[in-house]
C-alpha cells in the first residue's frame, strides 16, 4: 500500500470512542475505570451512560473482579485503565477471576509500552503482551493505529471470552483504510516483496512501512505484516511470509521476550525454522523521555528497521 | 426447613467434607466444617437456590474462602444439584469437584474462587449487575477472616459501600486461625467490627453455629450492605480438629476419618433426623 497519512489520532482516543458508539448500541455493554477515564478515555462512554460506567478508584485489583461478576451477570464489561496495572498489578485476578471461567470480560489497557514517554519506567508495561497471551482462553489485539482500534474493539466485544487489547497512548499516524477488513486472528499484508519480511505489530507498523518504502529505494524488497492478533497469531500468514522471503524481522515496542518476536519465534520453530532478527526492548526497563527520544535510543525506529533489514539481506543476498 | 433440620443438615455437610476430603486425601477440613451452619442456612433459607428455578431466579452466593469448596459441594448436593456419592470424586483426575470451586465444571457454583481476596470482588460485581437487571436478587459473599489480610479484601469493601450495595451480604467464618498460626500471630485483624462500621457495612456479630442468631442477621433490613461477622471454630464438630492449625489444609487418614465421623455419629442424637 502507499502510505497516507489521513490524520494523527492517539488509538486511546480511538478506542474511547468506540466505546461510546458499542454503549448506544448494546444496552450489555457497562464500562469499568481506575481513576483513569480521563486518560483512557473511558470517560466519554461514562459521561454518555453514567449508569453502565462504574470507577472503581485506584483499585485495579478489584476492578477486575467486579468485571468479572458483571460478566457472570450476563453483561459485557469493558475494563480500562493503563497496561501496567491492568495487565501488571492485576496479572492474578485477570489469570483467576477472568479467564480461569472464561469470563466476557474486555480489557482495553491504554499507556502500554516506551510510547507512554516522560512517566518513565515504572509506568511503560514492556511485558503486558508476554502476560496476556500466557494466560488460556485470552485473546489479545494490538491496534497500529486509531482505525484499527476501533475495529479491535468492535471485534472484541462480538467475541464471547476474555480480550486483551493493548492502546498506545501517543497521538500516531491514522494510515489504515477505513474499508480495511478486521479479523481476530487474521495478520493484514501492508505490501508485498520477497527479499525480506517485516513483522511488527502496534505503533511499529507504521514504522516499518516506512522502513520498506526506504528499503524500496535501494531495491530491497519487503513484504510487511502487521499482527493486530498476536492470540490466536495467524500462523499460516506467517509461515507464507517465512518461506517467501526467507528471512525476518520482528517490531515491537514491548519487551523481545514473551511478544510478538517470541510468538513468531514459536511458529517458526513449530512450522518453519527461518532467520529471524527480533527488535525490541532487549530485555530492560524503559526510562523518561519523549516517545520519540525513547524509540531512537531503543533502536525502534523506521531507520533502525531500515538498518537491520539491509544487514540482514545484504549477509545473505 | 426447621432448626432442627438445619442442625441436622450440617451435620450432614461435615460427614461429607470428612468423607471426601478423606478419600481425596487432600483438602481443607478446618475451614470447611467451620462454615457448615452459614452454609447450610444460605442455601436452605436464606438464599432462593433451587435448581429447578432459572438461574437469573436464583440468589447467588460467592464462596471467597473458596478452600471450603467440600462443604459448598456438600450443600449443594443436598439442594439436589448433583448426586452426593459423586461428592467421593473431589480433587480426582476428570471430576466436576475441584480443589477449589470452578464454575465451569459445578453446577450450581455461582463463581470460581480460591486466590484469596477476590471472591467478595466478584460479589460486588453480581450485586451491580444484579440491581441494573433491575432484579431482586440477593448476593452473599462468604470471606475467611485470614483472607481479610489481603488488599484486595479491603478495596472490595470500599467499592461495596461507595456503591450503596443494600443487596450485598458479606459473611466472615471468623475461626481465628490460618495456615501458620492465629490470626494474632501471623498478622492481627485488630478489631474487623470497628473496622467494617468504619467501611460503612452495617454489621451483625452472630455466633456463627447458631442457627437462629444467623437467620435472624440474615433478615435484617438494611440501607447499605450488610457484614454478618460470624464467630466460629476450625475444625467445629470433631473434638480434635477444633481450634488446631494443624487442620487447615490436612486430610484426616483413615483412623480419623473413622474417629471422626464416630464423633459426628454421636452428634446426631443432638438434632433431629430431619436429612
Amino acid at each position: 500500500m502507499t502510505i497516507t497519512v489521513k490524520e494523527i489520532k492517539a488509538i486511546r482516543i480511538a478506542t474511547g470512542a468506540a466505546l461510546a458508539e458499542l454503549g448506544a448500541e448494546r444496552q450489555d455493554i457497562v464500562a469499568l475505570d481506575a481513576d483513569l477515564a480521563h486518560a483512557t478515555m473511558s470517560c466519554t462512554f461514562g459521561e454518555k451512560f453514567p449508569d453502565r460506567f462504574f470507577n472503581c478508584g485506584i483499585a485495579e485489583q478489584n476492578m477486575m473482579c467486579v468485571a468479572a461478576g458483571l460478566a457472570i451477570s450476563g453483561f459485557t464489561p469493558v475494563a480500562c485503565t493503563f497496561a501496567m496495572f491492568g495487565a501488571g498489578r492485576a496479572y492474578e485476578q485477570v489469570r483467576n477471576s477472568i479467564c480461569y471461567p472464561g469470563l466476557n470480560v474486555k480489557m482495553v489497557l491504554s499507556h502500554s509500552g516506551l510510547s507512554v514517554g516522560e512517566d518513565g519506567g515504572s509506568h511503560q508495561a514492556i511485558e503486558d503482551i508476554s502476560l496476556m497471551r500466557t494466560i488460556p482462553g485470552m485473546t489479545v489485539l494490538v491496534p497500529c493505529d486509531a482505525n484499527e482500534a476501533r475495529k479491535a474493539l468492535r471485534a472484541a466485544v462480538d467475541l464471547k471470552g476474555p480480550v486483551y487489547i493493548r492502546a498506545a497512548r501517543l497521538p500516531a499516524p491514522v494510515f489504515t483504510p477505513d474499508d480495511m477488513p478486521f479479523e481476530i486472528g487474521k495478520a493484514i499484508t501492508l505490501k508485498d516483496g520477497g527479499d525480506i519480511g517485516i513483522i511488527a505489530t502496534g505503533l511499529m507498523v507504521y514504522q516499518a512501512l516506512l522502513a520498506a518504502e526506504e528499503l524500496e529505494k535501494a531495491g530491497i524488497q519487503a513484504t510487511v505484516l502487521n499482527i493486530h492478533s498476536i492470540k490466536p497469531i495467524d500462523r499460516q500468514a506467517i509461515v507464507e511470509v517465512a518461506r517467501k522471503t526467507g528471512r525476518l524481522i520482528t517490531v515491537e515496542e514491548h519487551s523481545v521476550i514473551g511478544g510478538l518476536g517470541s510468538a513468531v519465534a514459536e511458529v517458526l520453530a513449530d512450522e518453519c525454522p527461518t532467520s529471524l532478527k527480533r527488535l525490541g526492548v532487549q530485555d530492560r526497563f524503559g526510562q523518561s523521555g519523549t516517545p520519540e527520544a525513547l524509540f531512537e535510543y531503543y533502536g525502534l525506529t523506521a531507520k533502525h528497521i531500515e538498518a537491520a533489514a539491509k544487514d540482514i539481506v545484504g549477509s545473505k543476498k | 426447613m426447621t432448626l432442627d433440620e438445619l442442625q441436622e443438615l450440617s451435620r450432614q455437610i461435615r460427614i461429607d467434607v470428612i468423607k471426601s476430603v478423606g478419600t481425596a486425601k487432600s483438602g481443607h477440613v478446618g475451614g470447611s466444617v467451620s462454615c457448615a451452619e452459614i452454609l447450610a442456612t444460605l442455601y436452605f433459607s436464606a438464599m432462593k437456590a433451587d435448581p429447578a428455578l432459572p438461574p437469573e431466579a436464583r440468589d447467588k452466593c460467592v464462596l471467597s474462602k473458596g478452600h471450603a469448596a467440600p462443604a459448598l459441594y456438600s450443600v449443594l448436593a443436598h439442594r439436589g444439584y448433583f448426586p452426593r456419592e459423586e461428592l467421593l470424586t473431589l480433587r480426582k483426575l476428570g471430576s466436576r469437584f475441584q480443589g477449589h470451586p470452578d464454575m465451569k465444571k459445578t453446577p450450581g457454583v455461582d463463581a470460581s474462587t480460591g486466590s484469596l481476596g477476590q471472591g467478595i470482588s466478584i460479589a460486588v460485581g453480581l450485586a451491580l449487575g444484579a440491581r441494573l437487571h433491575k432484579s431482586q436478587q440477593k448476593i452473599f459473599a462468604i470471606v475467611g477472616d485470614g483472607e481479610a489480610q489481603e488488599g484486595q479484601f479491603w478495596e472490595a469493601m470500599m467499592s461495596a459501600v461507595h456503591y450503596k450495595l443494600a443487596n450485598l451480604t458479606v459473611i466472615m467464618d471468623n475461626n481465628g486461625l490460618q495456615i501458620d498460626g492465629t490470626n494474632e500471630q501471623v498478622m492481627s485483624l485488630g478489631d474487623i467490627r470497628a473496622k467494617a462500621l468504619a467501611f460503612g457495612f452495617e454489621v451483625i456479630e452472630v455466633d456463627g453455629h447458631d442457627i437462629p442468631q444467623l437467620l435472624n442477621a440474615y433478615a435484617v433490613k438494611t440501607q447499605g450492605p450488610k457484614f454478618i461477622l460470624a464467630h466460629t471454630v476450625k475444625g467445629k464438630g470433631i473434638s480434635f480438629m477444633e481450634n488446631q492449625v494443624g487442620w487447615h489444609g490436612k486430610a484426616p487418614n483413615a483412623e480419623e476419618m473413622e474417629k471422626a465421623l464416630a464423633e459426628l455419629d454421636g452428634q446426631k442424637s443432638l438434632a433431629a433426623v430431619g436429612a
